[in-house]
């Protein structure tokens, strides 16, 4: 049973205002030295079987396709040991 | 004129579009998300609300609904459809706009009666207006900023596709203050404000919004 993660995160050029949020929380906080805080989101799918070719290029899809949005959004897919 | 309303599970404003609807003069027809068939409606009106809870994205599971599968594919053969608020979300993940709506940027939910003056008025949706007209209807969305990269931008801007621009304040941190776009032949229109909450003086800040469907009413007739 492999396991993959997709990493989606807002490109660097949209505003993400629940980063800047928690970055504000950070300074009430007293933690200081932050200089930027981005809000993605992470996927854990758990495959089957092997993460086969066929079984990554449908997993590749879905991440374009569904669980990323690439007018405003960039993915990231690994297979984890 | 037969105009279709999508419900979706989380569809807020399908009620107050078919009534819009029925005011202007057309036939409301209810469409399911989960049934394919468009029951031979002329346009479509995509509702305001929280389709799916707004999973993932706002928008982004609904467009995989069988509805929608059949709207995407008639949108493109010049079937008119209106989006509002979430409808508009649906119809940019769906592709049938450009851009996105993202989290408001002062990250409030905002509900407030909202100016906009009306830019592209021979639209499907938008020629009851004149070009330049001031509306006021009510606006209520948290993820309604809407962004693309500026090369989108100029071209909205360039071929005249913003059909809205909010006037007074930007409620939401859309980029260029825009509150509306449409596709080139203006048979596919975003609307982040709900027109379809101000068609009677008796619950709306005004009826400015009934002439959005008035407008669908008139090119309906004029194409037949």
């Amino acid at each position: 049973m492999a396991r993959v993660v997709v990493d989606v995160m807002l490109k660097p050029e949209i505003l993400d205002p629940q980063g800047r949020a928690v970055m504000g929380a950070f300074a009430r906080l007293d933690v200081h030295g932050v200089a930027d805080v981005r809000q993605g989101k992470r996927f854990e799918i758990t495959l089957d079987g092997d993460a086969t070719d066929a079984a990554l290029a449908d997993l590749h899809r879905m991440a374009e396709e569904l669980l990323s949005n690439p007018v405003i959004e960039s993915y990231t897919l690994r297979v984890e040991d | 004129m037969k105009i279709g309303v999508v419900t979706f599970p989380g569809s807020l404003d399908d009620r107050d579009a078919a009534r819009a609807v029925r005011l202007a003069g057309g036939e409301s027809v209810s469409l399911w998300h989960g049934d394919d068939d468009l029951k031979g409606v002329d346009a479509v009106v995509l509702p305001g609300g929280f389709s799916y809870g707004d999973y993932l994205r706002c928008g982004a599971i609904a467009k995989f609904a069988p509805v929608m599968t059949s709207i995407i594919a008639r949108a493109g053969e010049g079937l008119p459809v209106l989006g509002i608020c979430n409808g508009f979300q649906i119809l940019c993940e769906s592709h049938l706009l450009p851009g996105a709506l993202t989290r408001n940027d002062h990250l409030h939910f905002i509900c407030r009666d909202q100016r906009v003056r009306m830019e592209r008025t021979d639209t499907t949706w938008t020629n009851a207006y004149a070009e330049g007209e001031e509306i006021v209807i009510p606006l209520k969305n948290g993820e309604g900023g809407y962004v693309a990269d500026d090369a989108t931008l100029d071209r909205l801007e360039g071929e005249g596709l913003v059909i809205a621009r909010y006037l007074d304040v930007n409620p939401n941190g859309s980029l260029r203050d825009i509150a509306g776009i449409s596709n080139p032949s203006g048979t596919i229109v975003g609307l982040m404000p709900h027109p379809e909450h101000a068609v009677e003086s008796l619950t709306g800040p005004s009826t400015d919004g009934l002439g959005f469907f008035v407008s669908a009413v008139n090119a309906l007739v004029g194409s037949r």
